[in-house]
Formats: structure tokens, sequence, C-alpha cells
């Protein structure tokens, strides 16, 4: 059991900097997923925790001690590349056996721990194959195994899953779901895929140009956001984002734009600008006199036990709307939607969340 | 086999449409037709000469196959006399024997009848050739020579040298691509400089090190100052900057030391680089010629380039053996590439990604 601690992390390519300042704390034997878009310094945060990228100034901690001038070799984790690199000259066993052989095991030793792993993943019957001759779910298990054999302190995973067909990446979720819960052990994930967080992590840590976003369980980030490019990058479809106004009308303050109209369930200040967020799933259709607002229907997508809907409102921002089931609707039709208002995110035009004081 | 035979068929009459042939199967052929003259005319005369007799090599106007004319023993004549078909005055044809060619006639006997003795213009004949294979062109240098001796030399040469020039080669490339340290660019630098400075131009230094280390006429003399390429530290590096970086780092990664990773992941990835420096050093230390000229002047240590150099006496050359031993230089080579070159096959390294 491992934990693993950032403290400060500061990384700079030349003169451009990566990573700014990245605190960071993997809590023994717990599945952390490091999700962001593309660019967003992930993977080099991971190479980092490796040991395969220097760090330009900060702290990392491994069980306590201090390994930023330790080497990759010497930090005891396991890595999961993207592309697998299986050695490809060797076979199955030998790719397997390959760390333990580094770190001199007695060969008994070796046999038996890559069989219990390969047991462990099903991948007995080719053990004696070399790599091109393995599918891509089966390289994927034995860049799994390598990992795995030799107990190491935590598993670092750099979006293991992205060159797998849709279907068997399902499948290698469930399983590295499953391996986790069967050998415990420290994981860190990184993936710009937020099915994959939200399914696998413990916690999550969004990340964003460098920074971290916004760290926490799945569920709390996708019902709590704390700014906009979270709101925006969890959940999918996206979080639908309106302009809107707060209007002092009487004693409450609504929240208008063009289209909308509606009462504000939080303290805002009066004629101020806000964003207004909310997720596909919490927009209801209704009857006339019950709308919010009045949307044609764009372009449908009917996925059989659901149905999405991309709409076009007055103001010109474009509203997805999540509904169970089949409907029968065409492009040009009129819907007319309410918004569940418990579930309303509202942003600043800093794009940080304003939540109720109470 | 009858599938290669069929496909060797199936090759040599591609042609542009199926049915005819166009004007460009026409040329293609000729372009290639010329171009396998071109390289392998050479060799092809160089095998048929190697059997002539040395009078069949010299012998003017030259011929393709090795035809030699008759000789004869004649009585009364020390040396063997050369067989002519002559056309006499009368018109008939007789076959004579030359004694001696003065200006444009020539004496000649008839073999038979040893009193008659004849003047010949030298257009009324013709010369009466066979086809002969001279093995003892092979034979001779290899019983009378010790050839066997300097072939041993030779491969000795070849192999340790060249063994000693992929190994260190190999090390130094990894250090060049894949081994992190400071300094890396300045070293890679200086390394490719080398390349710039000829052997002719640090020949007496280089000498004089061999001669200080008492390497003269010892055939590590010969081996050991080309051992370091800059062309084969080049090309390996080359070559290994395009391994996959992931396949380092996930060896880093399974703790594996530097040594592990360059023996263990690196040198097996890199075969079809390192067969092609293997097929340049053989190439390069079979056919070394000037550098154990230099080194090596006691005739056991002879390797066979200097052994054929030793036919070239001060006024005359042995042509039928120098061309005999060459081919035997030759054929090694050939068949080290045809088996080296199965391994040039690249894109190895990557059938463990994605």
């Amino acid at each position: 059991m491992t934990e693993i601690v950032l403290k400060n992390i500061f990384k700079s390519y030349d003169q451009t900097e990566v990573i700014h300042g990245v605190d960071l704390k993997v809590e023994s034997g717990k599945f952390l997923v490091l999700v962001g878009p593309s660019g967003c310094g992930k993977s080099t945060l991971l190479r980092i925790i490796a040991g395969l990228e220097r760090i330009t100034s900060g702290e990392i901690l491994i069980e306590g001690n201090e390994v930023s001038n330790i080497p990759a070799s010497e930090r005891g984790l396991a890595m999961v590349f993207q592309s697998y690199a299986l050695y490809p000259h060797m076979s199955v066993y030998k790719n397997m056996a390959f760390s333990l052989e580094n770190l001199k095991i007695d060969k008994k030793t070796i046999e038996e721990k890559v069989n219990s792993a390969a047991k462990l993943l099903q991948i007995e019957d080719y053990l004696q194959r070399k790599p091109k001759a393995l599918s891509g779910g089966q390289r994927q298990r034995v860049a799994i195994g390598r990992a795995i054999v030799r107990d190491p302190k935590a598993f670092l995973f750099d979006e293991p899953l992205s060159n797998l067909d849709a279907e068997l990446r399902v499948t290698m979720r469930k399983e590295l779901s499953a391996l986790h819960e069967k050998i415990g052990g420290t994981m860190i994930y990184v993936t710009h895929d937020q099915v994959e967080a939200m399914t696998l992590a413990d916690q999550i840590v969004v990340l964003n140009e460098g920074y971290v976003a916004q760290a926490g369980a799945p569920l709390d980030l996708y019902n709590n956001p704390n700014d906009t490019f979270v709101a925006g990058f969890i959940g999918s479809p996206k979080m639908n984002f309106m302009n809107v106004k707060s209007i002092k009308k009487d004693d409450e303050i609504n929240l208008k734009s063009e289209s909308l109209n509606i009462k504000s369930s939080v303290d805002v200040e009066v004629n101020t600008d806000y964003t207004l967020g909310i997720r596909p799933e919490h927009i209801y259709i209704c009857e006339k006199n019950d709308s919010d607002l009045e949307a044609t229907v764009d372009y449908s997508e009917q996925l059989g036990s659901e149905t999405y809907f991309y709409c076009n409102t007055h103001d010109a921002s474009q509203l997805i709307v999540h509904q169970t089931g089949q409907y029968k609707v065409a492009k040009g039709d009129k819907l007319f939607l309410r918004f569940d208002r418990s579930s309303i995110h509202l942003f600043g035009v800093d794009g940080k969340a304003i939540k109720n004081k109470s | 086999m009858g599938n290669t035979a069929s496909l060797i068929k199936n090759i040599v009459t591609q042609k542009k449409y199926k049915e005819k042939y166009h004007w460009t199967d026409y040329f293609s052929y000729f372009y290639l037709f010329l171009g396998v003259f071109l390289m392998f005319g050479p060799i092809i005369w160089l095998g048929l000469s190697s059997v002539k007799t040395l009078a069949g090599i010299q012998e003017y106007p030259p011929t393709i196959l090795p035809l030699s004319q008759i000789q004869v023993e004649v009585d009364g004549y020390e040396k063997p006399l050369s067989l002519y078909n002559v056309t006499l005055e009368d018109g008939s044809t007789k076959e004579l024997a030359e004694i001696k060619r003065v200006g444009i006639t020539s004496k000649m006997v008839d073999p038979k009848d040893t009193e008659k003795k004849y003047k010949i213009p030298i257009d009324k004949r013709e010369k009466i050739r066979e086809f002969s294979v001279q093995w003892d062109n092979y034979l001779d240098p290899l019983r009378k020579y010790n050839f066997l001796l300097y072939f041993k030399n030779s491969i000795f040469v070849t192999v340790i040298a060249t063994i000693i020039t992929l190994i260190i080669n190999s090390m130094a490339a990894y250090a060049l691509s894949i081994y992190e340290f400071r300094g890396k660019n300045i070293a890679l630098v200086f390394v490719i400089g080398t390349l710039l400075i000829p052997l002719t131009i640090i020949l007496v230094p280089v000498f004089y090190v061999i001669a200080n280390f008492g390497m003269i006429n010892s055939l590590w003399g010969v081996i050991l100052p080309g051992a370091a390429t800059p062309t084969g530290v080049f090309l390996l590096r080359q070559y290994m900057l395009t391994l996959p970086r992931e396949l380092i780092e996930a060896a880093r990664m399974d703790h594996a030391s530097e040594w592990a990773i360059y023996w263990r992941i690196v040198l097996p990835l890199s075969i079809p680089a390192i067969a092609v420096l293997a097929i340049f050093s053989i190439m390069w230390r079979w056919n070394d010629f000037l550098w154990p000229l230099i080194v090596l002047s006691k005739s056991e240590v002879y390797t066979l380039q200097i052994a054929l150099n030793a036919f070239h006496g001060e006024l005359t050359s042995q042509w039928n053996y120098v061309l005999a031993m060459t081919m035997v230089t030759l054929l090694p080579i050939a068949l080290i590439f045809t088996y080296l070159q199965k391994f040039i096959t690249t894109g190895i390294a990557s059938t463990g990604m994605k």
C-alpha cells in the first residue's frame, strides 16, 4: 500500500512552463484518474511521478520518501503505456519476466509469478507467442500483466484503452475495475475520456492547462463543478450553457436571456452577467404553459433507449436535451422545455461557480 | 520448387498489359539488361578469364570463352609450338606449327614431317583452338603459394574486426542516441567530424602508434586501428533513434539497467541496421588493401589482398593466378551477402506497439 503525494510541482521545457504548481495526494489503495483535454499536462504529470521526466521544482513523495532525484528504475512503480510498448522480440512470457529478471529473482519464483499473473489476466494460452501474433485486447492484457507481475508500489496507466475499439474498451474498463478490487494497490490513471474517468475512479483530478481545475469523487465533480471548465468537461453530452442577466423583479431576482426568464434559486447580484448551466438530462419536454422556453429541433439522435435533441433557441445558443425512450420528432419541430430548478448551475463571468451561501 | 519456378517465370515475363508488349516493356527490358551487363559483365569476364591460360588472357584480339591454341610437341624443338591452319599458295590447307615469327611472315614447320619448313605470310594462317579449362590457375597458388594460409589470415581479420566493430559501434551509438549525458552533442560532433578525415592523412601517425605497440607484422595491427568507424556509429545511431521511445521507457520502468536496455532491448531490435553494418564491415575488411600493405610485410601474415599483389613481379604479372585468386576472394563476400541480406528487413521494432 502506497501513498503518493505531489507538492507544488512545476515543470518547464526550456522557457515554456507546462505544469504550474500542482498539489496532489493519492491515498493508499485508491484509484485516481487524471483527466483533461489533450495538452493539459496530465501525461506529463504521470511521467513525472514515474520518473521519466524531471521536475523543475517541487516535491514527490512516495510512501513519505522524497523521490524526485531517484531514477525511474528505482522508484518501484509500474507503468502501462498507451502503445503497450511490449518488447517485440520477446515472447509474452519473456515480456512479463523481464522486470523480475532485472531484479535478479530466481527462475522458479519468476515462473510462479508470471504464471499466476497470466492466470489472473487469462493469458496463459499464449505465453509463448510474440506480441505481433496478439490482438489489441490481448496485448493490453500482457501490458497490464507485465505491470502486476512484480507487485509494484503503485500502477501508472497512460491512456491504456485509447487504442482499443469501443466494445473492447468497455470490457477492459470493467476488467480494470475488477482488477483493482482484486489486487488493491494504488493506481493512477490518465485519460482524456471522461466516461473512463467517471467509471473507474475513486477520485478524479481534472487538469486544465497545467493547473488542477478540481479534484474530488466522480459524482461530486458531476454535481458540484467548481467552474465552467469542469462542468463542461465532465458529463456527456456536455452541459448546456446560456448567457443570462440577473434582473430584479418585485422581490425576486430573475435570470433573463432573450428566450429565458426564470427565478434564481441562488443569491446573486442584480444586473450582472452570469452563465447558466444545465445538463441535458435536467431539461424536460412539457406543455406550453409550464415551459421556460421554446426551442426548434435542429437535429436529433435516436439511440433506441434514449434520444438526444439538439435544439436552437432564440438567443442562438444550442441546447442539448436528453430524454429516455423514443420520440417522433422531425427537424424544425417546436419543443417546449422546462428546466429542473434544483439542477441549475450558475457561474460568474470568471467561470467560477456561484454557490448558495446557506 | 514448382512455386518458385512459376514465380520467377512470372517475374521475368511481366509486362504492362496482359495481351501485348508495350513500348515501355521493351524499354524497361533494354534498360535492365544494360544495367545487368554493365554491372555483371566484368565479373563474367573475370570468371571466364580465370580459367584461361596466361597466353589466352594476353591474346589479341581477346576472346570471351576460355579457348586456347593447341600446342604440339615437335621433335627438335625444346618448347611446344602453336598449331595453325595455313592456306598454302596452291590453295590447299595444312596444319603447321609456328617456329618463329618475323615481321609479317612466320617460319613454320609441319609437325608430321619436321624436315619441311615454310615461310607463310601471317594473314594466310588461322589459329587452331580448343575449349580448355585451366583449373591449374586455381590449384597452383593453393599448392605452391600457401594461399590457404592467406585465406585463413583474411578470415581471421575480417571476422574478429567485424565483431569488434559491431560491439564498439553499437555501444557508441547507444550512448549517442538513447543514453542521456552531458556533452552528448559535442561527442556526436566529434564522431561525425572524424568522417571528414581520410585514412591517407592519418596513415603515418597511426603507423607510429601501431609500431610503438609492437603490432607491425601482426594481424591485430590490421584489426585494431579501424575497429571503431564513425560511419558505423552514425548509421546505428540513426537507426536507434527510430526505435519507439516508449519501449526504452518501459524497460526503465522494468528496473532495467542501462546495460540491460542496451543488450536485451536495443541490440536485438537494431538487427537490421547491424546486418547492414556487418556487410559493410566485412566488405571493408575483406577488400582492405592499403593499411594491411603497410602493416604486414612478412608473407606468413599476408592477407588475401596483399598476397594477390605478390603475383605482380617487377617485370611480369601472373595474370592467370591473379584472376583465379580474385575469383576466390570474391566468393565469400557474395555468400555472406546472400545470407545477411535477409536480416535487412525493417519494421520489426514497431510490431509490439499499438
